[in-house]
């Protein structure tokens, strides 16, 4: 189920250009998720388990401002009870009423709220910001095929913190090692001649935010870092992407007719231009 | 219209005779549609179709994501997440405009050099030549202020460097850039000029193409042969022509349909594969992307852009020459445009008196040459300026300028043609045997 993949610097600078050319490499693993491929669903379950895992870790530091908590009642996203989401709105921090200028409790038609602390980024749209062509898995070619994007970036960052390496056992005062992780600062001693790191990933200012059991889940699952971590992520991708499963449904009825259509068309161009010509013979 | 000689339309009824003394609306209507085209166009003749449609979708879309869209530095990022949350259908209105950009270009491209290959450019079809060029330039210029709109870092930080672009222009440069931009830097300002002109120039863009039509109607249309429609009877265009209704009509509508189920395809399952992922990030002007990388159709010019760096002899020598007025990042400038001025001045530059380069066994070489150059070029535009790749750019943008400036020229001295056929009816039935008489059988080519 998973692979593990290392990435070799000469292959990151090919592909992915002067964004990680700095770095040596880093570590990513493909995931195999539920909503993956042309057919992929999200899987409710695992979104519920997510957003716990959210509202319960990041979401002491980070903000999801894009999302309407409403939507956390969506047909193709968590599809909550529609009182369980007006009891999680409740339960979150108070906003300021536009109108009345007062703070109030949250609505469902409210935002859930921003990022709470200085520094760390707002995640609604954090996997589709680190997907892609220029990705953390390189070229837009191993994206197409292998499927791997923003999602799998996300859980490698969240399981990937490690001992500092031995040239540098100190590491950076205040950051964590994260071998997953390619922008972050690099000690000169991890660096070459060149100044290219010899290590992979790099420090990272968030601590590691997911240890065993730091969540119980309220259908029983196992919470371990690994599970915890591709719970959130597959949350996090669905924040990104609400529509994702109307958008492949619309777009597999619309190949289907024009797949039908192209038919009609070939037939009826071929009837047409018979008068004209014969059969092919160069 | 002027051109083939071809039956008009003749208003019958009283309402029609009524009509066509007032307003000759429906006969113009009619020639249009009927016009003799020639029988043998090819698979290569579909994309004036495709581009019509890719224009319609792009105004029709564009115009709904207006409605739910706000240009304001504050709004414009959370007005698009409001589009792909809130909004019915909102999401794929979007993609289907983010996406149709690329499939406009993938047509563009393949239309423009289908015209380079079967020389469509040449007499007399240099006005439709030029008046395409303007349309490609506008929809270049479109597409950029397009992007900028939705507000995200790469928005932000491509206008600062492409606007940055007219800075280096010597002496006026920088009064132009702030003219651009509104103001000293990208801000409010630039964006609803953007905003503005993203609505604009697609309504110019569609007169243009009128225009473009008008012309090749009025010429006649090239084919793969580029042996002209004979025009000395009725009768004898007839034989090398078809009318447009239903024969290409139909047939261009099946291509545009095999085409839709591939864009339906990447729209559906994979939107934002062709996008940069770090416009989904809120534009920051504190905070710079490490790879500022323009959208794909820009690459190849990005590429000749950046190519003429400080270190190549040719710049070094320009600048000495012109007293430091031309500078390197001036002369990348004017490769940049002066890329797509060559390929405009084609008509001119190639002086063959052969239009196809079906007939034309040295051109063939160069012109694949040339396609393979395009590709390296877009290739090489995403790479950063370091290693091999500035070398590569570099040799890619001396043989675009090469092709157009010199061995275009030069071919049409040295290069023995092939025989041409006689007419397109014989090209057309050298494909094809006779409908309903197989037995006249025809050696095969």
């Amino acid at each position: 189920m998973i692979r593990k993949i290392a990435l070799t610097a000469s292959a990151l600078a090919l592909c992915a250009g002067a964004a990680f050319a700095a770095t040596a490499h880093s570590e990513l693993e493909d995931i195999a998720f539920a909503h993956e491929g042309p057919f992929g669903k999200f899987d409710q379950m695992q979104l519920q388990r997510g957003l716990q895992v959210f509202t319960e870790v990041c979401s002491a530091c980070h903000g999801l401002k894009f999302v309407p908590i409403r939507t956390l009642s969506d047909e193709g996203g968590p599809a909550m009870p529609e009182d369980q989401v007006r009891a999680y709105a409740a339960g979150l921090s108070e906003i300021t009423d536009k109108e009345t200028g007062e703070d109030r409790p949250r609505l469902v038609t409210d935002n859930f709220p921003m990022s709470g602390l200085e520094g760390a980024p707002d995640l609604s749209l954090m996997t589709k910001a680190r997907a892609g062509f220029h990705g953390p898995y390189g070229s837009g070619i191993s994206q197409l095929l292998n499927g791997i994007g923003g999602p799998e970036y996300l859980y490698s960052v969240l399981t990937h913190y490690e001992e500092n390496p031995e040239c540098a056992p100190d590491g950076i005062d205040g950051y964590y090692y994260n071998t997953a992780f390619p922008n972050g600062g690099v000690p000169d001693s991890c660096k070459d001649e060149h100044g290219i790191s010899t290590v992979p990933g790099s420090w990272i200012a968030m601590p590691p935010p997911l240890s065993d059991d730091v969540v119980t889940y309220a259908d029983g699952h196992v919470a371990d870092v690994h599970h915890m971590a591709e719970d959130v992520t597959a949350f996090l991708t669905w924040t990104a992407e609400p529509k994702m499963m109307a958008r492949k449904e619309t777009g597999f009825k619309a190949v289907i007719f024009l797949i039908l259509l192209s038919t009609l068309l070939y037939l009826t161009n071929k009837r047409i231009w018979a008068s004209a010509k014969g059969k092919k013979i160069a | 219209m002027a051109g083939i000689p071809h039956d008009h339309y003749e208003p019958k009824s009283g309402a029609e005779k009524w009509l066509a003394k007032r307003l000759p609306i429906v006969g113009m209507l009619y020639d249009t549609i009927m016009i003799p085209t020639p029988k043998n166009l090819n698979w290569m003749w579909i994309w004036g179709i495709i581009l019509t449609f890719c224009l319609a979708l792009q105004i029709i879309t564009g115009i709904v994501l207006v409605m739910h869209y706000t240009p304001h530095v504050d709004l414009a990022f959370s007005s698009v997440e409001h589009i792909m949350r809130d909004v019915n259908g909102g999401y794929m209105l979007r993609y289907l405009h983010a996406n149709g950009a690329s499939l406009f270009f993938i047509a563009v491209y393949l239309h423009i050099f289908r015209g380079l290959y079967y020389g469509s450019y040449k007499a007399p079809r240099e006005v439709t030549w030029i008046i395409g060029m303007v349309i490609y330039l506008m929809m270049m210029g479109t597409a950029f202020m397009g992007y900028v709109l939705p507000w995200g870092q790469m928005s932000f930080w491509g206008a600062t460097v492409i606007t940055g672009l007219f800075g280096a222009i010597p002496g006026i440069g920088e009064s132009i850039q702030t003219w651009l931009l509104g103001g000293p830097a990208v801000d409010n300002a630039t964006l609803n000029r953007f905003f503005s002109l993203h609505y604009l120039l697609p309504f110019v863009i569609a007169a243009l193409v009128a225009v473009h039509i008008w012309a090749f109607h009025t010429t006649g249309n090239n084919n793969p042969t580029g042996v002209e429609v004979r025009r000395t009877s009725k009768e004898e265009a007839a034989k090398d022509t078809l009318p447009f209704w239903p024969y290409f009509v139909i047939k261009d509508l099946f291509a545009l349909a095999v085409i839709l189920v591939v864009f339906f395809a990447v729209v559906g399952f994979m939107p934002n594969y062709l996008g940069h992922p770090d416009n989904y990030l809120e534009a920051n002007p504190l905070s710079t992307p490490a790879h500022i990388v323009p959208e794909w159709y820009f690459l190849p010019f990005y590429a000749i852009l950046r190519a003429f760096d400080g270190d190549v002899w040719l710049v070094i020598a320009v600048n000495w020459l012109t007293f430091g007025i031309v500078d390197a990042k001036f002369f990348g400038v004017l490769a940049m445009f002066g890329a797509i001025a060559v390929m405009a001045l084609a008509p001119w530059l190639d002086t063959s008196s052969v239009r196809s380069g079906r007939y034309r066994p040295m051109f063939k070489w160069w012109f694949a040459l040339l396609c393979l150059d395009f590709v390296v070029l877009t290739w090489v535009g995403a790479m950063p300026t370091e290693g091999i790749y500035p070398y590569i750019s570099l040799l890619a943008a001396t043989y675009w300028f090469a092709y157009f400036l010199v061995i275009l020229p030069l071919l049409g001295v040295i290069e023995k043609p092939l025989a041409q056929p006689a007419t397109i009816e014989e090209d057309f039935n050298a494909h094809y045997a006779k409908p309903a008489a197989s037995a006249v059988a025809h050696p095969a080519e």
